[in-house]
């Protein structure tokens, strides 16, 4: 009855899992495809002295159980230079071995390198705002409120910052993330390999408009962006400092917002406001 | 006159009054069972004013049973939120109370919970395991304790009295800033940590003085039971660790206060400097909490498993080893705040060198167990669950100490799944295992076996239920502290089961109650006379139970490791020569200092200058009267000793 009940509950949960996707392990970027092997590779790794432990623990507490009367009684025996130099030893290997990979990865992944591609990177400027997403595409001229498109196999040249409280900017399936400070430049590179809708978010609480705070992102062709920036460019109202200041106010809609970019230093002077005066 | 204190911070929802009402429902009930028995006076005596370790420790774990209700329910309420909070429906709580709530929840359970019952448990066993008869500094301890109650006392004020911070329990800047909080929550959050945090680290000087200078004859360092060494570890984390918490406190509320920039975004102030500061306290921080819960299970494993403790020397030296790396990984917090590839990848791998020490303490744990005598106890069974819920934990742990992993995963409820692993499975399973164990010590009779089980499975069974869906959200990309989200995320079947898991979890605690009063009930039949109610190995057993308020008539002389069991296998019986024991005087200064603290913090907090000035003067009039009194101390004759002896032997 226990057994079908949890193979039921179990069945129910692998349904769900396939249905709802788990964005880290189903990634759509070459960042996110990397960090989710490092994942996997390092889970594997430890399972070697996690699943002994666990196995032991049980073993041992049945073996030893006080009414099994066979099993020898040793009640002064409390010390084993090998055994315990063996359970000081593995760990010790296992630990130099993911220092390797965690040296390198830390390297390879480092968030402000740059991606290795043949094509050119499409250059977004990302603002957190009380509670809402400003990404700003020089190049285009268009800037966007919680919603940012690029085009797939392009790599993403994201410079993030914050006129808000600290976030974190973060598109689970195409990366990991990295804060968003006020008068701070981060910078994070990330690459789709396909087309496709994805959900970011901030990972940082930032005040009451936090939970609103997420944003779609849509990775499609060269071509479907190209007609996207420019419907934008001849449609949308003009970005600017002065009206800037209007949209960094606090707000908590998730609704997306589209402008066409007139000030190209836009995310500079959004960033210099910062700055002690004396250093300008 | 009254800052800014005004009728509007006595304004709240009916869910806040629901518990205002139910606070001071409870405050009356204890003041009416009080007065009705006519006890004020013994309350006073023999617990408000005593020194007596054993009594402070009782009073530490008290107010923790409390607060960790008051935590527990706060995590409901933020389940019970999240549960249904999807799409177009927006939940019971607006997003601010939310906040709050889980600002609450975490402060409360690491200041009030975690640090109470680490105090606590200290306080009632260690004196007694290195053969002393009290403290290094008593009247600090008694200091301790009040700044601890003052902190928990600030905490739950905020709910009847204004608001409590929304800006998470670390306060990160500027979000804890004036410039997007200037109302009187993050004070609130400052004043009530700064208080207890102080408390914590006169305790952590007291009990460091203590072991190194209150140990019985032969009671050498090595000779110590592991939970002393567990604890010495913890103090020196405490030592080193809360100035820099106290420091960096200070230098938030001059930023708040009177407009200094030391963590402002103007006037070249920098956030990111918190952020190092806070985590320079917070990670030994975990430490600190976790170090105690190794201790009690290294005692723990060693009676029901009839055998001595695998491994000694080895223990010591990963507690060492721990107290030593947990200085040295703070950076792992924050990961994602771009410093370089190698500060990272160093903190990274300091992260994982920490599973080694704590890796073999668990297998020595499991040594101990290798042919012994396994009793499937209660204190056991939490030993057990420990090692699955941590080591699970330990695991996540090392992954997200990988930075590029972390970079996916941190602050998302991964993160949240792994703490409370470590803090449930670790911190608070070990608590219910000593306190299993320890229990008859100090009452003289045994807990119902039962209920201790049933508390034990419906924990467990509650645990996974939730914080195992957490892993999963968290890898669909759920951070945590939301108090909305989308439908289309198809995250709701998952925080419902988290749900379920807090209803096992609060069916798990009133198992607990239920086992209090029904062992209290039954306390003649499961009495334990002995004082050594497990066959015990360390000197705790070696009193009566509950001990006399001196401990020992004569101070015992310690020959060697498991020092109890090692006089029970000679059974030599020394003659008792009695002599006038010195111990300290009660005092109730200890309190009124913690009072005028209290008029410090609640001053500062409204604006109300003028108390907190009284406050500052009132703190130091009690102590320049505390230091002119020579006469805190007093000697039990010998004749009194023998009253109390015979007595018992009687």
């Amino acid at each position: 009855m226990l057994a079908i009940l949890v193979i039921g509950l179990l069945a129910l949960l692998v349904v769900f899992l396939e249905n709802t996707g788990i964005a880290i392990l189903t990634p759509k970027g070459i960042i996110a495809e990397k960090q989710k092997q490092l994942l996997l590779d390092a889970t594997w790794l430890m399972l070697i002295v996690v699943v002994p432990a666990l196995f032991l623990t049980f073993f041992y507490a049945w073996k030893y159980r006080e009414s099994n009367e066979k099993a020898t009684h040793a009640p002064d025996w409390d010390q084993n230079i090998v055994i315990e130099a063996i359970w000081w030893g593995v760990p010790f290997i296992i630990v130099i071995v993911l220092s390797i990979f965690t040296w390198r990865a830390c390297y390879d992944l480092d968030p402000f390198l740059p991606i290795h591609s043949e094509s050119k990177p499409v250059k977004i400027q990302v603002v957190a705002l009380q509670w809402r997403w400003l990404f700003i595409y020089p190049e285009e001229k268009i800037a966007t409120i919680n919603w940012v498109q690029f085009p797939e196999k392009r790599p993403l040249d994201f410079e993030i910052t914050a006129d808000a409280p600290m976030n974190s900017f973060w598109i689970p399936q195409l990366g990991g993330q990295i804060y968003a400070m006020a008068g701070m430049r981060s910078e994070l590179h990330l690459m789709a390999d396909e087309t496709g809708t994805f959900r970011g978010s901030s990972a940082n609480l930032s005040g009451s408009g936090f939970s609103n705070m997420w944003f779609t992102a849509v990775s499609s062709s060269e071509h479907d962006f190209e007609s996207w920036a420019s419907l934008i460019r001849s449609k949308a109202q003009p970005l600017n400092m002065d009206n800037y200041h209007k949209i960094a106010e606090p707000n908590d809609e998730t609704r997306p917002v589209y402008y066409s970019l007139e000030d190209e230093r836009l995310f500079e002077k959004i960033l210099m406001q910062y700055m002690p005066k004396e250093r300008l | 006159m009254f800052g800014r204190l005004t009728l509007d911070a006595f304004k709240h929802d009916a869910i806040e009054m629901g518990a205002n009402y139910s606070m001071i429902f409870a405050v009356l009930l204890a003041i009416g069972l009080l007065t009705y028995f006519r006890v004020w006076g013994r309350f006073w005596r023999e617990w408000v004013i005593s020194l007596d370790p054993k009594k402070i420790g009782l009073m530490y774990i008290f107010v923790s049973f409390i607060m960790l209700f008051k935590g527990l329910f706060d995590a409901g309420m933020m389940r019970a939120q999240q549960a249904f909070s999807v799409g177009a429906s927006h939940g019971y709580l607006t997003s601010d109370h939310f906040q709050q709530v889980f600002t609450a929840h975490g402060t409360t359970m690491i200041f009030f919970v975690g640090m109470g019952i680490l105090f606590g448990v200290v306080n009632l066993i260690m004196p007694m395991q290195i053969g002393a008869r009290d403290v290094a500094f008593p009247f600090l301890n008694s200091l301790s304790f009040y700044l601890f109650v003052v902190g928990a006392f600030l905490v739950n004020l905020s709910l009847l009295v204004g608001e409590f911070s929304a800006a998470g329990w670390v306060a990160y800047p500027p979000l804890s800033g004036l410039q997007y909080n200037p109302g009187v929550g993050v004070d609130y959050w400052i004043w009530s940590v700064q208080i207890a945090g102080i408390g914590s680290l006169l305790s952590g000087v007291n009990f460091l003085v203590t072991i190194f200078k209150m140990r019985c004859p032969g009671m050498t360092l090595m000779r110590m039971p592991v939970f002393v060494w567990a604890s010495l570890g913890a103090m020196i984390l405490v030592v080193f660790a809360f100035p820099i918490l106290t420091a960096t406190l200070a230098m938030l509320t001059l930023d708040r206060l009177i407009g200094t920039h030391f963590f402002t975004l103007t006037g070249g102030g920098n956030p990111m400097m918190y952020i190092n500061l806070i985590w320079a306290w917070g990670h030994p921080e975990v430490y600190i909490l976790i170090l105690p819960a190794f201790g009690i299970f290294s005692e723990v494993v060693p009676i029901f498993s009839r055998k001595r403790l695998f491994g000694y020397a080895s223990m010591v030296w990963a507690i060492i080893a721990i107290v030593f790396l947990s200085f040295v990984v703070w950076l792992h917090h924050f990961f994602t705040m771009g410093a370089g590839a190698s500060v990272n990848a160093f903190f990274g791998i300091m992260t994982m060198l920490i599973a080694v020490p704590t890796g073999a303490k668990i297998f020595n744990w499991l040594f101990t167990m290798y042919e012994g005598r396994v009793r499937f106890e209660t204190p056991l069974l939490w030993f057990l669950g420990f090692v699955i819920v941590f080591v699970t934990g330990g695991m996540t742990g090392v992954m997200m100490s990988i930075a590029p992993v972390d970079f996916q995963v941190h602050n998302s409820l991964y993160l949240i799944a792994h703490f409370h692993s470590m803090v449930i499975g670790g911190v608070v399973f070990g608590f219910f295992c000593g306190f299993s164990y320890w229990f008859p010590k100090f009452s003289g009779f045994k807990l119902d076996e039962r209920l201790g089980r049933y508390a034990y499975y419906c924990w467990m069974l509650g645990f996974m239920l939730a914080f195992m869906p957490l892993y999963v959200l968290g890898l669909m990309g759920a951070t945590r502290r939301l108090d909305h989200y989308d439908a289309e995320t198809g995250w709701q079947p998952l925080f419902l089961v988290a749900l379920s898991g807090i209803v096992f979890i609060i069916i798990g605690m009133s198992f607990q109650i239920l086992q209090l009063l029904v062992s209290f009930r039954d306390r003649k039949k499961n009495a334990d006379l002995t004082g050594d109610a497990w066959n015990g190995r360390t000197l705790e057993w070696a009193t009566p139970s509950p001990p006399p308020f001196y401990n020992w008539p004569v101070t015992p002389e310690v020959y060697g490791r498991d020092a109890f069991w090692a006089m029970k296998e000679r059974k030599t019986q020394k003659p008792l020569q009695y002599a006038p024991i010195h111990m300290p005087k009660d005092t109730a200064m200890g309190l009124y200092i913690a009072l005028f603290a209290f008029c410090v913090g609640f001053g500062l907090i409204w604006y109300m200058f003028w108390l907190a000035i009284v406050g500052v003067v009132g703190i130091l009039a009690c102590l320049i009267i505390r230091l002119a009194d020579h006469d805190t101390t007093y000697y039990v004759s010998v004749k009194e000793i023998e009253k109390i002896e015979a007595a018992r032997l009687k």
